[in-house]
């Protein structure tokens, strides 16, 4: 081992005295930092009240700390301790926004989206963002019990009309449904850790747009949300617990204001006796990329200064062929696979230490730039944010490495450079700038070394929200470290084909 | 570690053409092994196969009794100029005798002090890419030197030198072989090695056609011929030939005779009392004999053997 570590040594001995290779590490590192940061103070957002321009409300927040979509229509009253919501859903109804048929005529046709929900809920105050647990029916989806945005669990496959009741005990909400009041089937539990003795309980609609993809002219996909809403007739709506029995209050949680003071798209209930019928538009789901920037949009300029990487990556293997360097190596060192793992040992760490380097500047610093500049930005977990810096920092050093490979395999830099960027750069850029149909683009990041990109990636995909989850908006196809595997299994497939050359060829 | 190069019936052919046809020599401590022939005769090609450059199809190279590629550090065993090996232009001839030390886990020390011996302590710190001819094999002799190894191989190590680098080339290599290591030094031409080369290994064809000490070389050469100037030319011819001589007239008084000693040719002629005015011990150059070996590269080996 010791003779190993003579010659990784020797490698980095070799990298750093050529100051081209240097500099470039140093160049890639001010791309990245440079194009990233000069993108975030380009990037300016404001948002309109009247002919006033105001800083963009915050967006909510769920308990978790992401942001979140929180918008629905609640009827709703006090509840102290423990008690329990029981309802009728005994229809569902809706109309859907179709593209205008007659210019300026607006047309709304009958219908219901899958993800329209119905149903009763325990709320911690009427607060966007506040601790809640529901259950409900929804459009196509059958009955859910869903809780803190993000967490959803599948009942039966029933639409309404259905019974529905939610039972709290201390933090913990438990959700039933029963298709005839008499015989109860348990949904789910979920435990919302320090909910207060007092909260909301009651009966909720939401409806979320209506999403359509189609084909724009380029190849690529385009997806069109529209403005849907949701009634639901709730029957033979009982409350039991310490305080409840008051009046029912309501809220349009989350609407949004126009200048004028008129709320835009607005719920609505009527209630006679027990039978309340509530109109809702929304959703109550985490935001996606919706809420905002991703954080990791910061990092544009990674791109460069990968490409940046790769050429100083494919030289430094290159370089051995030019003029007969490669012998002088090997008679110094005769293990020709170590030769080239020790390469790959100093270019990839060198790469790495670069990359980390680059974007633990970027992302905190583009991050602060765009929300000083007014823009909305995902927030994401501290491990969440970790992960994207020192992902990223693994992505370049990958890279570097496919490149050191085919720098080997083909003896030509520029041969290598071209083919690093072919299929590295290439797919992720196709994948990415909505020229391909989203299924190919997602094909490209699945198969392709530009996988690694998908560590970036710090929306999450959530089958119980529709969404169009393209590599555009920052979806990858496969999970963070997935992706980068993918990549690594490139870099190392290369690199064992790179050992075989050379121990076949005479130098 | 013995300081020996050991070659035994190497062969390699690149595509069709036989590069190696049965190479094989020893080279021994104490001298300078001269390793000449042709252009591809197979020289560098040798090189590289004993420095695990290149693989032979069939045959050994030892070095010290080992192959190269067991050797652990390997530049502390065998020190190699190699032609077609040329440090990368961008970076200083310090650091690229840096990066070799390191590679050996050599001191930082050492790479000055054969930065001195070569003669490049002033140019050190500038890229190897400005440097003449010269001066990189002047770099490429101290990366040789680097690990202070018993075992020289340089190919072609006096390619560019200027007139005062031949002379400082050939006072190192003698010097070197003096210190008890083996030194083999290729080169195409014979010249260069006069006066440098006590032993030397002819190849021609990828094979080798002389392995002789350069004194035998030339006795051989010389092939024992005596020059006769006489007016009795047919009698001369004929003492001579009943002797067992080669006989030949090579002009209306003169003849050569091969194959007898000048003394012997002088004791026959005095006996059998035929006149003759002067005789001459023909004695060939070193480039003669080369000439000579290589011209058809037939099998030869020089008495010492």
């Amino acid at each position: 081992m010791s003779g190993f570590r003579r010659l990784v040594r020797a490698e980095w001995t070799k990298f750093r005295t050529v100051r081209g290779w240097v500099l470039g590490l140093v160049a890639a590192v001010a791309l990245t930092a440079g194009l990233g940061l000069q993108a975030a103070a380009g990037s300016h957002a404001s948002c309109g009240m009247g002919a006033v321009e105001v800083a963009c409300p915050a967006p909510p927040v769920g308990p978790g700390g992401e942001a979140v979509t929180d918008r629905f229509f609640f009827v709703h009253q006090r509840l102290d301790g423990d008690g329990a919501i029981t309802a009728r859903v005994a229809s569902m109804t809706g109309r859907i926004r179709k593209p205008d048929e007659r210019p300026g005529v607006t047309n709304l046709v009958p219908g219901v989206v899958p993800w329209a929900k119905a149903g009763v809920m325990v709320k911690d105050g009427t607060r966007q963002g506040a601790a809640y647990a529901a259950v409900m029916v929804t459009g196509g989806h059958g009955v859910r019990m869903q809780h803190g945005f993000t967490e959803d669990r599948a009942g039966t496959a029933a639409s309404a009309p259905v019974w529905l009741r939610l039972v709290r005990s201390g933090d913990e909400l438990t959700g039933f449904e029963s298709p005839d009041g008499r015989t109860w089937a348990e949904v789910g539990t979920a435990t919302l850790a320090g909910l207060p003795e007092s909260v909301r309980i009651g009966l909720f609609v939401t409806s979320p747009g209506d999403l359509t993809f189609s084909q724009d002219v380029l190849g690529g996909t385009v997806a069109v949300q529209r403005f849907t809403e949701a009634t639901a007739a709730f029957e033979q709506v009982g409350v039991r617990g310490a305080a409840t029995g008051g009046a029912w209050s309501h809220d349009d949680v989350g609407v949004t204001v126009g200048p004028g003071g008129a709320p835009h798209h607005p719920g609505r209930h009527v209630r006679q006796g027990d039978t309340f019928t509530v109109t809702g538009t929304g959703d109550i789901a985490p935001a996606g990329d919706e809420g905002g920037m991703r954080a990791e949009q910061t990092l544009t300029g990674l791109l460069a200064g990968l490409v940046v990487v790769v050429v100083v990556a494919a030289g430094f293997a290159a370089a051995e062929y030019r003029g007969g360097l490669i012998r002088i190596t090997l008679a110094a060192a005769p293990g020709r696979g170590r030769v080239l793992a020790a390469k790959a040992i100093v270019v990839g760490t060198v790469t790495f230490a670069a990359g980390l380097a680059a974007a633990a500047v970027t992302v905190p610093l583009g991050v602060r730039v765009l929300e000083a500049n007014g823009n909305r930005v995902l927030p994401v977990s501290l491990l969440t944010g970790a992960r994207v810096v020192v992902g990223s920092a693994a992505l370049l050093a990958l890279a570097a490495v496919l490149a050191l490979a085919l720098g080997a395999l083909l003896r030509r830099g520029v041969l290598a450079v071209a083919v690093a960027v072919a299929v590295i750069v290439l797919p992720y850029f196709l994948a990415t700038v909505s020229v391909l149909p989203l299924e190919a683009a997602r094909w490209l990041l699945r198969l392709t070394p530009a996988a690694g990109f998908a560590v970036q990636q710090t929306v999450m995909e959530y089958p119980q929200v529709a969404g169009h989850y393209a590599p555009v908006l920052g979806y990858y196809p496969l999970p963070p470290w997935g992706g980068l595997a993918v990549l690594a299994a490139y870099a190392a497939l290369a690199l064992g084909l790179a050992v075989a050359a050379l121990r076949r060829r005479d130098a | 570690m013995e300081a020996t190069i050991e070659v035994a019936g190497l062969r390699k052919r690149f595509g069709e053409v036989p590069a190696l046809d049965g190479m094989s020599f020893t080279v021994t401590p104490g001298r300078v092994t001269g390793f000449v022939g042709p252009n591809g005769a197979g020289k560098s090609t040798t090189m590289r196969v004993v420095l695990g450059l290149d693989a032979a199809d069939a045959g050994t190279a030892l070095v010290g009794g080992r192959p190269y590629r067991s050797l652990r550090t390997p530049l502390a065993h065998v020190g190699a100029l190699l032609d077609g090996a040329a440090p990368q232009p961008g970076r200083t001839a310090r650091h690229h005798l840096l990066w070799l030390a390191h590679s050996q886990g050599f001191a930082g020390r050492r790479v000055d002090e054969v930065l001195e011996l070569a003669g490049l302590a002033a140019v050190a710190r500038r890229r190897a890419g400005g440097f003449s001819l010269g001066m990189r094999q002047r770099l490429g002799i101290a990366a040789a030197l680097l690990g202070d190894p018993p075992v020289l191989m340089l190919d072609e190590p006096f390619n560019g030198l200027d007139p005062d680098g031949i002379v400082w080339m050939r006072g190192l290599l003698r010097s070197l072989a003096a210190e008890g290591r083996a030194v083999l030094v290729s080169s195409h031409l014979m010249s260069e090695l006069e006066d440098t080369a006590g032993h030397l290994v002819v190849a021609g064809r990828g094979r080798v056609v002389a392995d002789t000490s350069v004194a035998d070389l030339i006795e051989a050469a010389s092939g024992g011929r005596v020059t006769l100037r006489t007016r009795a030319r047919a009698e001369a011819m004929e003492t001579l030939a009943r002797a067992g001589a080669t006989v030949a007239a090579t002009g209306r008084d003169t003849l050569t005779a091969g194959g007898l000693a000048a003394e012997r040719v002088v004791e026959l002629l005095t006996r059998d009392g035929v006149p003759f005015a002067e005789v001459s011990a023909h004695r060939a150059t070193l480039e003669e004999a080369y000439m000579d070996l290589t011209r058809d590269a037939v099998e030869f080996r020089g008495a010492a053997r």
